[in-house]
């Protein structure tokens, strides 16, 4: 059993982001879409824990700054949410691809 | 000291009518707006009588100078240390007799319009921009800034732009207007010229300072003015000359008169009161404003003011002698007595006896506003009885118009210059003045004054006298009380204002001035003036074919005066033929091309980069993050490869 490191965390974190670009780019379900969004900002805070941890134990900036980036994807989901809602209720739809009147 | 508040008042209450009769006139004053201005000019010229009477009589002078006080002086934009523009009020000998002057006039003129302007739909409308004018003008008289002046002067030239196009529905009245507007400005762009200059050289906009930085061969001031010099003249000369320029477009001298005869398509007692007693003066009030600057520092200046004027007086007086339209010969006849100010400026010298020509230029100025002020109205009331202009629609009518014709007739006589009319004694002051300086210009001023008793009796003989008027208006008296006591009451003025003793309370240097009374010197102008008048009866007491052999018989002279000498034709010819081609046309063609292309290629492309890009916002949020993404990871090579 290996102790898990700062590589292996990264790793982690590089794999969720680019799982979670990857289904932003692919999925046209807007709440998918959403949920992918959580996945990017969630590998950011587990870079964030990893660095803390591993190399600045002894300060807590990377706690706080995952905790402001938790708060500010509540709010962010929020809104997207409320978003989502009301096109749903203008188009009966939340596909993006029917949410493109928004142009030149 | 004279109180500042009741100048102040004097000055507002006009405007204050202004506003009420322009913004509610029409809608709660429709019949009594006329009552409301005139009490308001009433009070208004109350007042000024009593500044007058105060400062004439009650303040002491020193040592026998009048002094030029300043009651209130509010600096409204400082430009640099002592070069502000103020608003002030200045109060002298002439300042006080303006004050007098226009509120006078004015208030005849407002109750005589009651009578003169009942029935019209846009009585409000007149009685406020009868207010503007007034305020314009007063402000003017008494502005101690010489940019106030010209801040007032440009008022006044809207309110008179104003009155003269009132009968906005007829063509020519507009054709006036504008012709009245663009040629008085074209001579302010002089006057504007001509402050800059002044006040750049004197460091200075108020007119005490300027004028007494600029007379004396001590100050900083006056070397550097004359030391700089353009074509041979210096600085100084050709600020006043181009000041002069202003005044001489709204004075109407020659060769910027054309827009005078043309102004009177405004009703008849506008014309009395604008372009004949008042605003039409404002030049000459201009020039003995500055007159200390111009007599000590720039005789040059002052002799062209004095040809100016002579020659405007001799041309105007020709032309007079030929039109028919009653109102233009009145027009021309304003112009030729506005010439003689001007050269009675023009002959004098600064101080003492030397002063002469100040004092009578002045005086004329005061006694012409009466008598012509009273043959404008005299003739509103011909006008108002016959509906025509013309003299050959009139005739006959001292009987039908007994105050008319007696009030019209003391006007007549006192322009000729007839003992004891006031005309006598300020025109004999003017001619003695010239006599005493200018030869040249004396005999111009001989041969005018019999020229205008011939065209002002030619008038008075054409309208009262020789035929049977066979046109008659609807109106079966003279128009009732309103417009007989303003004639009866400038009657009296023009009956007894000479023998105001006008050189103790206005003279060049303040100072008292007795002017004497020559006999021997007044036989000449007098005989002249008594021939002139007989000539005229003889030609049109009784209608005869004289007129028209002598007409016959001087025909180029008479033909080109009929025309005004082409001056009219000239201007167009200039305007249209060399200005237009040579430069309105090259400019329309730089700027439809030039100025345009350049406008239209920055549009244009800015159009085409945007037809080509807008494809970008396709309105698919996921191509949005592909370009973000792309991005990001191009800056991001950037910074780490390549600017590390």
């Amino acid at each position: 059993m290996i102790e898990p490191g700062l590589y292996h965390m990264l790793f982690l974190s590089a794999a969720l982001f680019f799982i979670g670009v990857y289904g932003f780019f692919t999925r046209r379900n807007l709440v998918t879409m959403l949920m992918s969004i959580e996945l990017i900002l969630n590998s950011v805070n587990l870079n964030f824990i990893a660095f803390n941890k591993y190399l600045w134990y002894d300060k807590l900036d990377g706690l706080f700054f995952t905790i402001f980036i938790i708060a500010i994807a509540a709010a962010e989901a929020a809104v997207a949410i409320a978003i989502i809602i009301n096109l749903y209720r203008s188009h009966k739809s939340i596909d993006v691809e029917n949410a493109e009147e928004l142009k030149y | 000291m004279p109180n500042a508040t009741l100048i102040l008042l004097i000055i507002l209450l006009p405007l204050a009518g202004f506003v009420m009769l322009g913004i509610y006139g029409r809608k709660y004053f429709q019949n009594t707006s006329g009552i409301i201005g005139t009490t308001l000019m009433l009070i208004s010229t109350v007042l000024a009588l009593y500044t007058a009477y105060g400062y004439f009589f009650e303040y002491v002078k020193v040592d026998g100078v009048y002094q030029p006080l300043v009651p209130l002086k509010y600096t409204w934009l400082q430009f640099s240390d002592g070069v502000s523009i103020d608003m002030g009020i200045i109060i002298d000998p002439i300042s006080v007799m303006m004050l007098v002057v226009v509120t006078f006039i004015s208030l005849m003129v407002h109750i005589y319009s009651l009578g003169y302007m009942k029935g019209d739909e846009r009585f409000p409308t007149y009685y406020a921009f009868l207010g503007l004018f007034t305020f314009s003008m007063l402000g003017l008289v008494i502005s101690s800034n010489i940019f106030q002046i010209y801040i007032f002067w440009e008022l006044v030239g809207v309110s008179s732009f104003l009155l003269i196009g009132y009968y906005y529905d007829k063509p020519s009245a507009v054709a006036a207007c504008k012709k009245a507007f663009i040629v008085t400005r074209f001579a302010d762009v002089g006057f504007l010229i001509g402050i800059l200059i002044l006040s750049f050289y004197s460091r200075t906009l108020d007119f005490n300072t300027l004028i007494e930085r600029l007379t004396s061969a001590e100050s900083t001031e006056f070397k550097s003015a004359v030391a700089a010099s353009f074509m041979g003249i210096s600085a100084l000369t050709w600020g006043l000359v181009l000041v002069f320029i202003g005044g001489a477009g709204k004075s109407a001298m020659f060769p910027l008169h054309i827009w005078l005869p043309d102004a009177m398509e405004g009703p008849t007692p506008v014309s009395a009161l604008i372009h004949a007693a008042t605003m039409v003066v404002a030049g000459v009030f201009l020039v003995a404003r500055l007159f200390p600057v111009f007599a000590i520092s720039a005789p040059n200046a002052l002799s062209l003011v004095g040809y100016v004027g002579a020659i405007s007086a001799l041309i105007a007086a020709i032309i007079a002698c030929t039109q028919t339209d009653i109102k233009r010969v009145l027009a021309y006849s304003t112009m030729s007595q506005i010439g003689y100010m001007m050269f009675a400026l023009g002959v004098s010298k600064y101080g003492g006896e030397d002063g002469l020509g100040y004092t009578a230029s002045m005086f004329h100025l005061f006694t012409h506003a009466m008598f012509k002020a009273l043959l404008f109205l005299g003739a509103g009331a011909v006008i108002h009885y016959i509906h025509s202009n013309e003299m050959k629609d009139m005739g006959g009518l001292r009987k039908y118009l007994p105050i008319t014709h007696i009030t019209f007739l003391i006007a007549c006589l006192a322009i000729a210059g007839v003992p004891p009319f006031a005309g006598f004694f300020s025109k004999e002051e003017i001619l003695l003045a010239a006599y005493q300086n200018n030869t040249a210009v004396y005999w111009i001023a001989l041969i005018t004054s019999g020229l205008t008793a011939f065209y002002m009796f030619r008038l008075y003989f054409g309208i009262f006298w020789n035929k049977e008027a066979h046109a008659h208006g609807e109106h079966k008296n003279e128009g009732g009380f309103a417009m007989m006591i303003p004639l009866v009451l400038l009657a009296v003025g023009a009956s007894a204002a000479g023998f105001i003793p006008f050189g103790h309370f206005v003279s060049s240097d303040r100072t008292r001035l007795e002017t004497e009374f020559h006999l021997m010197f007044s036989i000449a102008p007098v005989a002249l003036g008594l021939a002139g008048i007989f000539i005229a009866m003889w030609m049109y007491k009784k209608q005869n074919d004289r007129p028209d052999k002598l007409a016959a018989s001087l025909n180029g002279l008479y033909k080109s005066a009929y025309h005004k000498f082409y001056i009219d034709e000239i201007y167009i010819f200039i305007t249209r033929k060399i200005i237009f081609n040579l430069i309105g046309k090259p400019a329309a063609w730089f700027d439809k091309n030039v100025v345009d292309g350049l406008m239209n290629a920055t549009g244009n492309s800015t159009k085409d980069i945007s037809e080509t890009i807008k494809g970008f916002q396709s309105g698919k949020v996921q191509s949005y993050a592909i370009y973000f993404l792309v991005s990001i990871i191009g800056l991001a090579l950037l910074f780490i490869y390549i600017w590390k």
